[in-house]
């Protein structure tokens, strides 16, 4: 079989770490890189949420002063989304995509080192600012004028590590398109493609498109900061609300961009434990590009209380409303591939039930909030914050850890702990509703976000969602030690096909997968893809 | 099924439970342990809150359709209670079906949020008019015109009240409970110096804007938040039923004192709000003239801050 071709490694026998690592062009090395980064990210910006619940335990201030937590809760906003979980999805891309599309690598393997490796060099700019004379930046991740503006030196910092992340994301997007349209095996016609490989060609478009929006709107930050421009300052002629059109208008689209890719892995996922096909591929499919293309029409809702004349409220209002038909297709798919299957309920099926059920209830707010009159009382509080975390966390990250699970056989060759895959789940699932749905009701009683401390009244439900965001970042570190365990300790071998129920290209290859796959493209049989048989 | 039909209950219970605690919220600040949106004291208020409802229900209906599918599937489709999947990939009238009933139900949602929102925008025939200025970190209010006629010099900057402010330094030894006000509210964070007055039944018009950075004025009893940006004049309206005090909090990310600039509006009836607006005139005549005369060492009233 064409498929171990690449279990001897005869040019270059044993290469050192620098060489391995450090000059990487193998895209299973990458994506680990990536995976690695994204995960030491993720406890970075883990550790600045703890101390915000922590402040915010009770009312009266305990522990940092007002400026400080300001720049926790920039920071981890920053961290999380570029650092997290941004990267695991390229990370995830780079492993699979490949594997998934018969090719035998990234096509472009130089560029995909760099893009890793200007990463580690743009969190360390952003982390260094923590350190700085006047501290870290603390107007929000938005970085809104002229509130930013007041920030000290270390926001041209801050302004470079963004240009950077965005240089990194613009290589990653341009190599997946490349790979996914260039290097696909014959036989994998567009419309067999896996959908994590469809969600993530989608994904990427949407990377190219916005990543340079973002990177024009933080260089007029700079100029009128140190240049004496006068872009967004109102006394000088500007518009304080340009910026805010800019920054949502690539601020929009990347909420798909952290969404998207979960979809895809959700929908590898549920077919494989119902051990039947994606119900519906092709409206899957379609949904995903209706979602991507509408997510261009409607980044002024993120601006409803800005003052926007009655015209524009209402078109941004019908626009985010129809935001919900493609994305509910996508819940109704889920939900009837599941019917009348045959389910079993490993950890990385727990983890995508438990995504399409908590996605959903993020979105119901969404469309709550998608309401203007509604909005006006929701914007700007704890509302807001439960609603991007339902779909951040028990969308996004929910999604990430499912996918670990579901691969990390294939990735290393062993069975992770299934009972400690459970212990993980079960604690993550139950605190993430402990933490976030009573942040819900804080929003509707009347507490503003990113404020440190509240009035008595908000006392209890804080409180509460404290304990919850404690015992969410606890049950963490059982992932890393099911993840740490599975790489160097696990003794069960993974089969090739790993999962009873799955069904695609990567499932072809041994596990662990060899450091070369696919240097002949593999000769498709029927029944070896997932969706070769969708007639329409 | 039975168990089917027992968890929907129990979800529509929760979520009843839920709305009632929430109906029983103090209209003019936050209560513990409350659960839900205020009503509010406001026309406005009333209409957001109803729409607010009204699209729970949907989700709470479309939740129980989903999930309760869901719930089913899990049970009854385990591969340990010998279940044999099926084959079947797709269904082109299903996948219109629900495309065009979720459509449906968004125009029914679009309809009223439509119509209440037009209400919302026509800031026109105010009674009232009182122009909101948000600095780092309080709010100027001036009195603009009332009752058509134009208001000479009446304005003032409220900002945390001092015990407010005391307690809530680092490390104080202050325990925020301990504040209360002259009604015994634990009003901690949420008390000012100086409370924005105005009457009750007259319909209101607020011009919002800002001196330095962008701030979000926002009383949730008025049933919306506006915010401030410099350079920019937001308007907006409120009209208040019943007399009483109306707390809230500035809304938008404006640097380290965010926490620490809440809005207290204090409504009374016309006729107090009247006299009110009469001595507030004449105590800025009497300051005037006396700036005029430069007779300095007069112990002038203390500028109403």
């Amino acid at each position: 079989m064409a498929t171990h071709a690449g279990t001897h490694d005869d040019h270059d026998a044993k290469p050192g770490f620098a060489q391995r690592w450090l000059f990487a062009t193998n895209h299973k090395d990458i994506g680990t890189m990536y995976l690695v980064f994204s995960l030491i990210m993720f406890f970075i910006g883990g550790s600045m949420a703890m101390i915000i619940r922590a402040e915010l335990f009770e009312p009266g201030l305990q522990l940092v002063q007002p400026y400080f937590f300001n720049e926790m809760t920039t920071m981890h906003a920053l961290i999380m989304i570029f650092g997290a979980v941004m990267p695991a999805f390229v990370g995830l891309a780079n492993w699979m995509v490949p594997l998934m599309v018969g090719a035998p690598d990234m096509a472009l393997p130089r560029m995909n080192n760099w893009s890793f490796w200007i990463l580690p060099f743009a969190f360390v700019l952003l982390l260094s600012t923590l350190f700085m004379p006047g501290g870290a930046p603390a107007a929000g991740w938005v970085m809104y004028p002229p509130l930013v503006l007041q920030g000290g030196d270390s926001i041209a910092f801050m302004i470079f590590a963004i240009h950077l992340m965005g240089i990194s994301s613009i290589m990653g997007a341009i190599n997946i398109i490349a790979t996914i349209l260039n290097l696909r095996a014959p036989g994998m016609d567009l419309l067999k493609m896996p959908l994590f490989v469809w969600t993530w060609l989608i994904t990427a478009f949407l990377l190219i498109a916005v990543m340079p929006v973002l990177a024009g709107a933080v260089t007029m930050l700079l100029t009128d900061k140190f240049f004496g421009t006068s872009f967004f300052n109102a006394a000088g002629g500007g518009d304080p609300l340009l910026y805010q059109h800019i920054f949502w208008f690539f601020g929009h689209p990347e909420v798909y961009i952290m969404i998207l890719p979960a979809f895809g892995i959700i929908s590898e996922i549920i077919p494989t434990f119902s051990r039947k096909p994606l119900f519906g591929y092709k409206p899957m499919v379609y949904a995903t590009a209706s979602i991507a293309f509408l997510s261009f029409t409607v980044w002024a809702h993120h601006m409803f209380t800005v003052g926007l004349p009655l015209g524009g409220l209402l078109f941004f209002m019908y626009a985010t409303m129809l935001i919900s038909v493609p994305t509910g297709v996508k819940v109704f798919n889920w939900v009837t591939t599941m019917w009348k299957g045959s389910l079993t309920f490993e950890t990385p099926m727990l983890f995508a039930v438990a995504f399409v059920i908590l996605f959903t209830i993020g979105g119901f707010s969404g469309v709550m909030l998608a309401l203007v009159p509604a909005d006006f009382q929701y914007h700007n509080t704890y509302f807001v914050v439960a609603h991007f975390h339902y779909v951040l966390v028990s969308g996004a990250v929910f999604g990430i850890m499912a996918g670990t699970y579901y691969w990390i056989p294939k990735w290393t060759g062993h069975m992770y702990s299934e009972r400690w895959g459970k212990i993980h789940f079960w604690n993550s699932v139950i605190a993430v509703n402990v933490l976030f749905f009573p942040q819900h009701f804080l929003g509707l009683a009347g507490m503003p976000r990113r404020i440190p401390d509240y009035n008595v009244a908000f006392a209890d439900w804080n409180m509460v969602s404290s304990i919850g965001g404690f015992w969410f970042g606890l049950s963490q570190l059982i992932f890393v030690g099911n993840i740490i365990y599975t790489v160097y300790f696990a003794r069960q071998k993974a089969s090739a096909r790993v999962w009873e129920g799955a069904r695609g290209l990567e499932w072809t290859v041994p596990s662990p997968a060899p450091h070369h796959t696919f240097e002949v493209p593999p000769v498709i049989l029927p029944g070896m893809l997932a969706h070769d048989d969708v007639s329409h | 099924m039975s168990w089917t039909a027992r968890i929907g209950a129990a979800l529509a219970l929760a979520a009843g439970s839920a709305a009632a605690a929430g109906a029983t919220a103090a209209v003019g600040h936050p209560v513990p342990w409350q659960l839900n949106m205020t009503e509010g004291a406001s026309p406005l208020s009333h209409q957001v809150y109803d729409l607010h409802m009204y699209a729970f229900w949907v989700c709470v209906g479309i939740g129980i359709v989903v999930f309760g599918a869901m719930i089913v599937a899990m049970m009854r489709f385990r591969k340990s209670r010998g279940a044999v999947a099926e084959t079947w990939t797709h269904n082109t009238r299903l996948e219109v079906i629900w495309t065009v009933v979720p459509v449906l139900i968004l125009i029914a949602l679009a309809l009223p949020a439509t119509r209440i929102l037009i209400n919302e925008s026509n800031t026109g025939d105010a009674g009232l008019t009182v122009k909101v200025t948000g600095f780092q970190w309080k709010w100027r209010y001036d009195y603009v015109d009332y009752q058509g006629r134009p208001v000479s010099r009446v304005g003032f900057i409220s900002k945390l009240a001092f015990n407010s402010d005391e307690a809530r330094q680092l490390d104080s030894g202050i325990n925020p409970r301990s504040l209360k006000s002259k009604t015994g509210y634990d009003d901690y964070l949420l008390n000012v110096n100086h409370a924005l007055v105005v009457p009750t039944h007259t319909k209101i018009r607020f011009v919002i804007t800002a001196d330095d950075v962008i701030h979000g004025w926002w009383v949730p009893a008025l049933g919306w938040q506006a915010d401030a940006v410099p350079g920019l004049i937001h308007d907006m309206w409120g009209e208040i039923d019943t007399p009483g005090t109306y707390r809230g909090q500035c809304a938008q990310l404006c640097g380290q004192d965010h926490a620490y600039m809440p809005i207290v509006i204090k409504a009374v009836s016309p006729a107090a709000f009247q006299g009110w607006l009469a001595a507030q005139e004449s105590r800025a005549r009497l300051d005037t003239i006396a700036r005029t005369v430069q007779v300095t060492p007069v112990p002038a009233p203390a500028p109403q801050g």
